[in-house]
């Protein structure tokens, strides 16, 4: 059979983003909403690896980005817990449907 | 050695401003609220001050930071913007348990926005975009006992989150395109391949989220409602200027090479926020929601001026946004006042408030003239020239599509009008002194509305600074 090339990393980064994409938009429970975040996130970091390995062997940039998307992505996370926390107490849910108090 | 003391120096000053807060923080906690106010209005105001004085141009790190006359231009008016939000939120925050934390987390995110205008790098600009955003989400939620507050910030960290995973992906595909992240540097071959344009699009929609463009515009309403007055000046008015100073360089230079492409995105979209925003704003009660409709209207306006060329479309857009801080920042300093001494912020409220408080009512009409572009004030000047500068292109369709609205924008900025200086209400507002720092702030915007249109030489003086872009 054919070696794994880049091609490979693409489809699987790419369905990894749309996956994330769609769990973002039909789940109602935000820390699954959250996770759905991480795997957009975690595509984007695929990408930027392959295509580091793949198309500039000599050049470490790719990698470099990744990294840092994981320490901010970390950051995120640390923010969003602490308000889906705080909208715990006041809702006693986390639930996106039951916080609606706010539309037109 | 010391060149980076000079080309650094905003973010440096800033970063002075966290340590002297961390270090009060720690160390004292005698420390009253209205003192701590007080201190805090006079770093900000020195901050402001001194971001004319001895500034270079030049780059640093590698190309990754860089610094001009714009950059140090644009910088100074969020820095102003950010001490009249001070200055006139002080009656809100008086009463605030943890104050300190509200100044660490709003000089971060300005500090996220100073990166972010100076990127020469994708990297640069995404660790500034961040450092910006997730800061101000918890902002958002610093009405800790609200339960709307808390929703705000939940809508706002979700979608600041998502759209920077778009934003990330477009930029993967980009990175593989071309092997650097570098923004400024020769430009790329860009022969508008399907790829090139689908990274295109993925990084101009994460921009738009950020700048709230419709379709992507449905958390706007719902953040601007649910946060504390002071955060959603914030938002509406320095988040969103700062998105769009860095908005506009990038499409200038990074994607120079696709300009017929973006041009046409530019017009669709620009034609779709504008008339949405004003639609929607017809129909709402409360006064913050409403005036989150008519940013996103004026944003509308503002990708107008962008799809010009290059100089007058950098320039008129840095102008426009410095007067709408002025005219913004004038009615919301209004709304923040009555908010905080009364609590009431519905539209129905505001009947009959000429009788009981007549300057704010004046302040408030000469804002609201302003944001809809009435002569005298500068926010005519401000619209003539964006719209100036998107004609160029001699597209007359757009032009004229966007003064209709401006006509549909005037009924309901009139509305308000009307409902504060003709309508009776027997419940009418009760007279509300502001202190004087609210006041000194009010005097900035009136002052700020009435002069800017006329000092004909600012907008030379930013044309003067766009030229070789």
């Amino acid at each position: 059979m054919n070696q794994i090339g880049l091609t490979h990393f693409l489809i699987l980064s790419t369905s990894l983003f749309f996956i994330g994409v769609y769990g973002f938009l039909t789940r109602r429970n935000l820390i699954v909403m959250l996770m759905s975040v991480e795997l957009l996130l975690n595509s984007v970091n695929i990408n930027f690896l392959a295509f580091n390995k793949y198309l500039y062997p000599g050049k470490m940039d790719g990698i470099f980005f990744s990294i840092f998307i994981i320490t901010i992505a970390a950051a995120e996370a640390a923010v969003a817990i602490a308000i889906i926390i705080n909208l715990y107490r006041r809702h006693k849910s986390i639930d996106v449907e039951d916080a609606e108090a706010l539309k037109d | 050695m010391t060149e980076f003391l000079f080309l650094l120096k905003h973010e440096l000053i800033l970063g002075l401003i966290l340590v002297i807060l961390l270090i009060m923080k720690i160390g004292s906690k005698s420390m009253t609220n209205s003192s701590l106010i007080s201190l805090m209005n006079g770093l900000l105001f020195i901050n402001f001050v001194a971001g004319w004085f001895l500034n270079r141009e030049g780059v640093l790190f590698g190309g990754m930071f860089q610094n001009s006359s714009l950059l140090v231009f644009e910088k100074n008016v969020l820095s102003l913007g950010t001490w009249i939000i001070c200055l006139q939120s002080s009656a809100w925050m008086k009463n605030h348990k943890h104050l300190p934390e509200f100044y660490m987390l709003m000089i971060s995110t300005l500090m996220g926005m100073f990166f972010m205008l100076s990127s020469g790098n994708l990297l640069m600009f995404y660790i500034g975009l961040e450092l910006s955003t997730i800061p101000l989400a918890a902002m958002c939620n610093f009405d800790l006992e609200k339960a709307n507050s808390s929703e705000a910030a939940m809508k706002m960290i979700m979608s600041s989150a998502f759209s920077s995973g778009i934003l990330l992906f477009g930029i993967s595909l980009f990175y593989g395109m071309t092997g650097t992240f570098s923004l400024g540097g020769p430009s790329y071959n860009f022969d508008g391949s399907p790829l090139q344009v689908l990274a295109f699009i993925m990084i101009f929609s994460g921009f738009a989220f950020k700048l709230s463009v419709v379709p992507f515009h449905l958390w706007t309403a719902d953040v601007y409602e649910g946060s504390p007055v002071a955060v959603t000046s914030y938002l509406s008015v320095i988040s969103k200027g700062s998105m769009v100073f860095v908005f506009a360089s990038v499409m200038y230079t990074a994607f120079r090479g696709i300009a017929s492409v973006w041009y046409d995105g530019l017009v669709v979209l620009s034609l779709v926020t504008m008339i949405v925003g004003n639609l929607f704003a017809l129909r709402q009660n409360n006064m913050k929601r409403f005036l989150a409709f008519s940013s996103i209207a004026q944003v509308g306006y503002i990708l107008i001026g962008i799809s010009g060329s290059s100089e007058s479309g950098m320039a008129s857009s840095i102008y426009f946004i410095l007067i709408y801080i002025f005219s913004n920042l004038g009615a919301f300093g209004v709304i923040s006042l009555i908010s905080a001494h009364t609590g009431r912020e519905s539209v129905d409220d505001y009947k009959g408030m000429y009788k009981t408080n007549p300057m704010l009512s004046w302040v408030l009409a000469l804002s609201l003239f302003s944001l809809a572009g009435i002569p005298p004030t500068a926010g005519f000047f401000g619209k003539m020239f964006l719209l100036t500068a998107g004609a160029a292109k001699g597209n007359y369709f757009l032009i004229t599509i966007a003064a209709l609205n401006m006509i549909i924008s005037l009924y309901y900025y009139l509305r308000i009008i009307r409902a504060v200086f003709m309508d009776k209400n027997e419940n009418s507002l009760p007279s509300v002194q502001g202190d004087f720092g609210s006041r000194l702030a009010l005097i900035c915007c009136v002052v700020g509305i009435l002069i800017t249109g006329f000092a004909g030489g600012l907008y030379e003086y930013i044309l003067s600074l766009s030229h070789g872009l």
